[in-house]
């Protein structure tokens, strides 16, 4: 599906992180709940792992198997999470049990990292991050509305998530 | 904003095909050994003598190891670039240069008399050989490290120190054409550590600038 996605099918891409966002969701309440940590946070992982499997889907060679590439970077993101909020959280959870069954309610959480990243980014990145994604709006109603190209609006979109992996890099405990 | 949401701006972002890493890398060692072997031949220039030179099997080895540990470290950093990459097939595939070298010193240590090791360690040539090969591999190390950043090390001090090997060995295996002193005693007591300091300086800018 990966090779597919890489080939320029939206579906398919669509897809793949649908499908990948759960599987990154158990992962990162296991590594939260390891370390004693509330599993507050666990949606902001996710995303930052998202982000980074598709600013860093090059770096996926083709011949290999794609799961275990998706989890050396989610682990990464979970050590550099756990690093930075470690100072933070010191609330043990009585029941780890309970918090994972309730695991799939995050699907419906907002990020709180990426709202703050959001407020980071310049007006116009904002803007069309948040048509798009908020709104479900094509790249080219976007372009009409701000009397852009579509290409530039593309260029725009891409500048903006790798300022938001950006933002989640530096978020401050 | 929920995941769902994120996810449409990145399909959305994601029609753009992107070139691979291996492509980049090709780039940035084209750009980088262009830049030292210009600096090189305005600044030092091949030896008077290497057709001679290239009949000894001192100067043959000289040139054909440090190629050796380009082509390896090359190999190693493209493989270091990504996150999901093992350790141990990088480790042994660094390792094979500095045993080839090692075999050539017990070698020389054997072929000539001890009275001469001091004389063909310290060479003439050992200050010029610890500044020409930092200096040369400055280029080819900013252009590794900027193909680094599109990547996703899982280390970013030891894909930096990698790419500092690849850097170093580039602008010695150059500097190697100029520098008349052939002995493996020579290699490592000095090609050794001008290339241990790029890979560390590569290291230490490879923590500040490839985390991802």
């Amino acid at each position: 599906m990966m090779r597919a996605a890489n080939g320029g099918d939206a579906g398919a891409y669509r897809r793949l992180l649908q499908e990948l966002a759960p599987l990154l969701r158990a992962a990162a309440g296991r590594g939260f709940s390891r370390y004693g940590l509330g599993t507050d946070d666990v949606e902001d992982v996710v995303q930052e792992t998202l982000l980074a499997v598709h600013l860093k889907r090059h770096t996926w060679d083709e011949g290999q198997p794609l799961l275990p590439w998706v989890q050396a970077i989610a682990h990464n993101k979970l050590v550099d999470s756990l690093r930075r909020r470690g100072r933070r959280v010191h609330v043990p959870i009585d029941d780890v049990s309970e918090v994972l069954a309730a695991d799939e309610d995050y699907a419906a959480m907002n990020g709180v990292d990426v709202e703050r990243a959001l407020m980071r980014l310049e007006g116009r990145q904002r803007d069309i991050v948040l048509a798009i994604s908020i709104e479900g709006a094509t790249a080219r109603e976007v372009a009409e509305r701000l009397g852009m190209t579509e290409g530039a609006v593309r260029v725009v979109l891409h500048r903006a998530l790798k300022s938001l992996a950006k933002a989640f890099r530096s978020t401050l405990p | 904003m929920k995941t769902d949401d994120l996810i449409s701006a990145m399909v959305v972002d994601g029609g753009v095909r992107r070139s691979p890493l291996p492509a980049r890398f090709a780039v940035a060692v084209a750009a980088g050994a262009l830049v030292a072997a210009t600096l090189f031949a305005l600044g030092l220039g091949v030896r008077p003598d290497i057709g001679s030179a290239l009949q000894t099997w001192r100067f043959g080895f000289k040139l054909a190891v440090g190629g050796l540990l380009f082509a390896l470290a090359l190999w190693a950093c493209v493989r270091l670039a990504r996150p999901d990459a093992s350790v141990r097939p990088v480790l042994a595939a660094l390792a094979v240069a500095p045993a080839l070298l090692a075999i050539a010193v017990g070698y020389e240590l054997v072929a000539v008399p001890s009275h001469a090791w001091i004389e063909r360690a310290i060479g003439s040539n050992s200050r010029i050989c610890l500044t020409a090969i930092p200096l040369l591999a400055i280029a080819p190390l900013a252009a590794l490290l900027a193909a680094l950043r599109t990547g996703a090390p899982r280390s970013p001090s030891a894909a930096g120190a990698v790419a500092g090997l690849v850097a170093g060995a580039l602008a010695a295996s150059l500097y190697a054409t100029h520098c008349t002193d052939d002995s493996p005693l020579f290699v490592v007591l000095w090609y050794s550590p001008a290339i241990a300091l790029v890979s560390l300086a590569g290291a230490l800018a490879g923590r500040w600038l490839l985390r991802w």
